[in-house]
């Protein structure tokens, strides 16, 4: 730690934008040890991919 | 999604948005706008009762626009959180104060108009931005006609037209007064990407070529073999894990790829028919008419990123993307604050969801030493014993409002419950999920003596986790409960006959209630965790994950089988941004060798490894002698090279190179008339069916350096399509700027290489002049195959699948793409598939925050539904052995008995492949016990 400041971290980590990569962000500091804050614009998680019909190449469900 | 919803340590702030971050990494505090959804979130239950009653609609921007939804709405069915929000612009009490429709309809008194914007101020330590793109407009270019002609649809549109949730119920029709199934549809690829006339976007966005063929593919699907899908387009762009042989699957089945430059797009008035004005790559004027044409439209940086941008005080690059740099990939100009997925630039899920937990690495990193200060966990009630008690069911049966009541009579499902064997209490609620019924369901549980609960309801995918942890509530274990599915798959499907809705839902019920007798707690299952890693492969990504895990306290050991450090990325001068990368290597092999937590061993390799999750054993030999390593993760960095060819004289002609021998060949060479690089030499074709990814870039960038010697010598690249993808673009237009020639040859018609004493001669047909080329070229060379490290011993001894061309296989292809299936094993970097450094290097350190959610914990708690196997009924053949993917049976030696099948808990993924092998019925899964299942199908009888 380049810092000088003697304070310590704070354990928390903002995630700005619930699509499908703040989520896969959030899942991993969560379960890692952190308390997130999932900040998303619109009135629910989920983005673009929440949209789509099937993914390429393995044409599942998006899910 | 579910999943972030319910978890105890995320907290969403819908709504919301960030004004100002302060402070400093570490400690920041970022000042948050949330505005009024004007329903109160604890009290909404998402029943829909609202809606119906709202009278104001509006266009569904989740639909693409192509339906209407309400002023009060979820956004889709699975929305999370599932509550109802309304939209201010539209709605009539909050614009004109007529209506008040929902506050009336509302059984829980949630709707609030007086709710009021608030500003969240929060204390964080790090920051992640992922606000993702804005898909290319096309209605402001009149070319593309999309504002003129109802049938010219953009991809976004398509999609939704496609989804079986979609406006069509996944019908595809044409939009017109009597919608009739098209016969042909035309995509049309790179609209609003590399286009610097008119959209001005210069840059490739990645994932268009891949998502028409897969449109294309799923219309065809629905179509049938009448059906016509045809691409327009400049290159394919399938440089993807896997994605080559989705596009030759394509061609096979008949969607037609046209090379072409689409000039007009015009329509008859009269029959509405669509007709392309195109150019063919031999410069000839062509038309054709079409139902419909789909716009595989590009992806552009959020409007809204660059307010963030501007509020943050972070970079944009030159495309209004964040600025990131290749060898700190995800970090953006701001320390403590990172960026994930297409906010940083064009790129596809996969590569987002490696860059979303790269980011979770860094942030991980920076706030190691608060780890756990601030997460929260749930606490439950000591769990009752239910040891020696006989069932006492419990039924709740839900009305889902008028979902499952106004259809099913549910009084007298109750009362046909209450005949049922062993059930003590029997009820309906209007919303069994409601907060308030949850809590009345605990009290229920607790006062009745209740064991067993049956909830007959909507189902189990989205509650189930919900009324288990009721369970837990009530003192009883999650396992005792079951659930009868009589909305999705009853009341929904029986809408039209409430009688036979009724009688099947009577059934369900009974079926749920008898084989909720037999179930039977099953308690958690925690295993240990090692908190020491093994990364095996010392190149970029094998040294890089293990920074990444011991700047985090987590001691690890890197296995690489050389005797040095640094893989492939020995040979390469910079990255496509020019960044210098022998000074970035020679850096962290340093801080390898130097950090107290690492431990660097050469010339050593894995030979056998056994364990599981948190508790690995690996056998390696170091320098000719046997070691074992404990270790709770591993992850797998083993690269890959650039393979030998046959053909066009390698090894032969020393005139003839490959890769970065250019290098060498070039400096001797003094002021050449004529250089040859010869792409996909041994990729895409039947023995290697993969793209290399990293080998047009690779040879653009060293023809631009060619170009920068000698202004005046000739540079042929002859390619087959040149993938160039997201902002590499950039470097391909430079090229041609600088007087490059691209050249296009097909795999049956390819160059000839023959050696005369002067120059090497290379013939090739160009297709655009349809003629045959002689090139009297000095020097040649060949972006040969990239080919993963021989991996068949480390995929035994983790039992680790690899695909066709011998990559090893992610757990899943989009998803997780750095898990295995073998729990507590990763993968990164080449040994996954080929790709620049950029992307090793957010890879591995996606894999290590993959690690460290389990080298976190000291103990990590596993699903217990696992098999378990009868010792007296098993005799030792071993086909359970056979059959489990996960090596989570083994054969041991019972004193007096000789072998028998043990199962290993932390492997097992409860599958019940073992259960179904055995000829002796010796194995069971919990909570699919035979008997259990047997039950429920005799009920049904
Ligand atoms: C020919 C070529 C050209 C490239 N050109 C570019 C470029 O111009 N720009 C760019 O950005 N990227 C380029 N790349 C990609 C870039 O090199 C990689 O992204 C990056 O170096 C991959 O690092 P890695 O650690 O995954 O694999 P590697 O660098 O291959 O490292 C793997 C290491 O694991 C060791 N190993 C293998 N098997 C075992 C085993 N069983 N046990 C122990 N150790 C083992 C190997 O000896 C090696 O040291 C190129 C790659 C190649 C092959
Ligand atoms: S080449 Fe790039 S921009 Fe054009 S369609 Fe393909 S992926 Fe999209
Ligand atoms: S040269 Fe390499 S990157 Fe380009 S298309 Fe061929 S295999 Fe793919």
């Amino acid at each position: 730690m380049s810092r000088k400041k003697e304070q310590k971290n704070i354990g928390a980590v903002m995630v700005a934008g619930g699509g499908i990569v703040g989520m896969q962000s959030a899942l991993d500091l969560a379960d890692s040890g952190f308390y997130v804050y999932l900040v998303e614009k619109s009135s629910s998680i989920g983005g673009a991919m929440a949209r789509l019909d099937k993914t390429f190449p393995t044409n599942d469900c998006a899910m | 999604m579910v999943e972030v919803g319910r978890h105890p340590n995320i907290e969403l702030i819908t709504l919301g948005e960030i004004l100002k971050v302060d402070g400093e990494p570490g400690n920041f505090t970022a000042t948050i706008k949330k505005k009024p959804r004007y329903v109160d979130e604890t009290k909404c239950i998402a029943c829909g009762e609202c809606v119906k009653k709202c009278p104001k609609k509006v266009p569904d921007p989740y639909n693409a626009g192509l339906i209407k939804r309400k002023a009060i709405y979820v956004q889709y069915e699975q929305a999370v959180p599932l509550k109802y929000a309304i939209d201010p612009e539209h709605c009539l009490k909050l614009t004109k104060d007529k209506c008040g429709n929902c506050e009336e309809a509302c059984p829980t008194g949630a709707i609030d108009y007086g709710q009021k914007e608030e500003i969240l101020e929060i204390n964080i330590g790090a920051v992640i931005l992922s606000s993702g793109f804005t898909p290319f407009n096309p209605s402001e270019y009149d070319n593309y006609q999309y504002s003129s002609f109802k049938n010219v649809v953009t991809a976004m549109e398509f999609e939704r037209i496609l989804s079986a949730a979609g406006p069509t119920q996944g019908e595809i029709l044409t939009i017109e007064k009597e919608p009739k199934h098209p016969k042909k549809i035309a995509w049309l690829q790179c609209v609003g990407s590399r286009d610097i006339n008119r959209a001005k976007n210069e840059y490739c966005s990645s994932v268009c070529c891949m998502y028409a063929i897969k449109e294309s593919l799923i219309a065809k699907e629905h179509l049938g073999k009448d059906f016509e899908p045809s691409i327009f387009f400049m290159d394919i762009r399938a440089h993807g894990k896997d994605f080559e042989k989705y596009y030759e699957r394509a061609k096979k089945e008949g969607v037609r790829f046209i090379r072409s430059r689409v000039h007009t797009i015009s329509e008859d008035p009269k029959t509405e028919t669509l007709r392309i004005g195109y150019l063919t790559e031999s410069g000839k004027v062509e038309k054709e008419d079409f139902d419909m044409i789909v716009l595989s439209v590009g992806m552009t940086a959020n409007a809204s990123a660059r307010q963030v941008a501007d509020n943050l005080g972070i970079k944009l690059n030159r495309y209004n993307f964040v600025k990131t740099d290749d060898l700190m990939p995800v970090s953006t100009s701001r320390d403590g604050i990172y960026t994930a997925g297409v906010m940083q630039g064009c790129k596809d899920i996969p590569q987002s969801i490696v860059e979303a937990s790269a980011a979770a690495c860094y942030a991980g990193m920076k706030l190691a030493d608060a780890r756990g200060d601030l997460v929260k966990e749930k606490k439950f009630p000591v769990e009752n014993s239910i040891k020696d008690q006989s069932p006492r069911i419990g039924i709740f049966v839900c009305n889902c409002g008028a979902n499952i009541g106004g259809i099913a009579d549910v009084k007298s499902i109750v009362e046909y419950a209450k005949t049922l064997p062993n059930v003590e209490y029997v009820t309906e609620n209007l919303f069994t999920c409601s907060q308030d019924t949850q809590t009345n369901m605990s009290e229920i549980i607790k006062e009745n003596k209740l064991n067993r609960i049956v909830v007959a309801a909507c189902t189990p995918r989205t509650h189930e986790p919900l009324f288990q942890e009721t369970l837990r509530n009530a003192g009883l274990n999650p396992y005792l409960f079951e659930m009868a599915n009589i909305r999705n798959q009853c009341t929904w499907v029986h809408s039209k006959e409430k009688e036979k809705a009724t009688a099947k839902a009577k059934e369900l019920v009974k079926m749920a209630a008898a084989r909720a007798s037999l179930l039977e707690a099953i308690p958690d299952i925690s295993v240990n965790v090692g908190n020491k890693a093994l990364a095996v492969g010392g190149g970029v990504s094998g040294i890089t994950a293990a920074l990444s895990l011991a700047s985090q306290g987590f001691f690890t050991t890197i296995v690489e089988k050389s005797d040095k450090l640094g893989g492939a990325a020995k040979h390469i001068a910079k990255t496509s941004n020019q960044e210098d990368v022998q000074t970035f290597l020679a850096d962290i092999i340093e801080k390898a060798n130097n950090h107290p937590n690492v431990e660097v061993l050469l010339n050593a390799e894995v030979t056998d490894a056994s364990g599981f999750v948190g508790n690995f054993e690996t056998n390696i030999i170091h320098n000719g002698e046997e070691k074992t390593l404990s270790h709770g993760i591993g992850i797998i960095a083993t690269g890959g090279d650039a393979t030998d060819t046959e053909e066009y004289l390698y090894g032969k002609d020393a005139r003839v190179t490959k890769w970065n021998d250019f290098e060498k060949a070039f400096d001797k060479a003094d002021n050449p008339q004529n250089i040859v690089f010869i792409q996909c030499v041994g990729s895409r074709d039947e023995n290697r069916p993969y793209c290399s990814r990293v080998c047009c870039t690779s040879s653009v960038m060293k023809a631009l350096d060619v170009k920068k010697k000698f202004p005046n010598t000739n540079v042929f690249i002859l390619y087959r399509d040149i993938r160039t993808y997201g902002e590499k673009e950039r470097l391909y237009k430079e090229a041609r700027e600088a007087g490059v020639i691209f050249i296009k040859y097909d795999l049956e018609n390819k160059p000839i290489v023959t050696s005369g004493k002067k120059y090497l001669e290379v013939k090739v047909f160009d297709p655009i002049l349809q003629t045959n080329l002689l090139i009297e070229a000095d020097l040649i060379n060949l972006a040969t195959a990239i080919a993963p490290s021989d991996n068949k011993k480390l995929a035994a001894a983790y039992k680790l699948s690899v695909n066709e061309d011998n990559f090893f296989m992610e757990a899943h292809a989009k998803l997780r793409p750095v898990d295995f299936t073998t729990d507590g094993v990763f993968v990164c970097g080449i040994a996954h598939y080929p790709k620049p450094i950029e992307e090793s290097i957010a890879q591995a350190m996606a894999a290590a925050s993959r690690a460290t959610i389990i080298l976190s914990k000291s103990s990590i708690r596993i699903s217990p539904l696992v098999s378990s196997v009868d010792k007296e009924k098993c005799i030792g053949c071993g086909l359970c052995v056979e059959v489990c993917s996960f090596a989570a049976i083994i054969l041991e030696d019972v004193e007096g008995k000789g072998l028998r099948a043990k199962n290993i808990e932390a492997s097992c993924k409860g599958c019940g492949l073992c259960a179904a092998s055995c000829p002796q019925k010796a194995i069971d899964m919990l909570h699919f016990k035979e008997k259990q299942i047997f039950a429920s199908i005799q009920a049904a009888a």
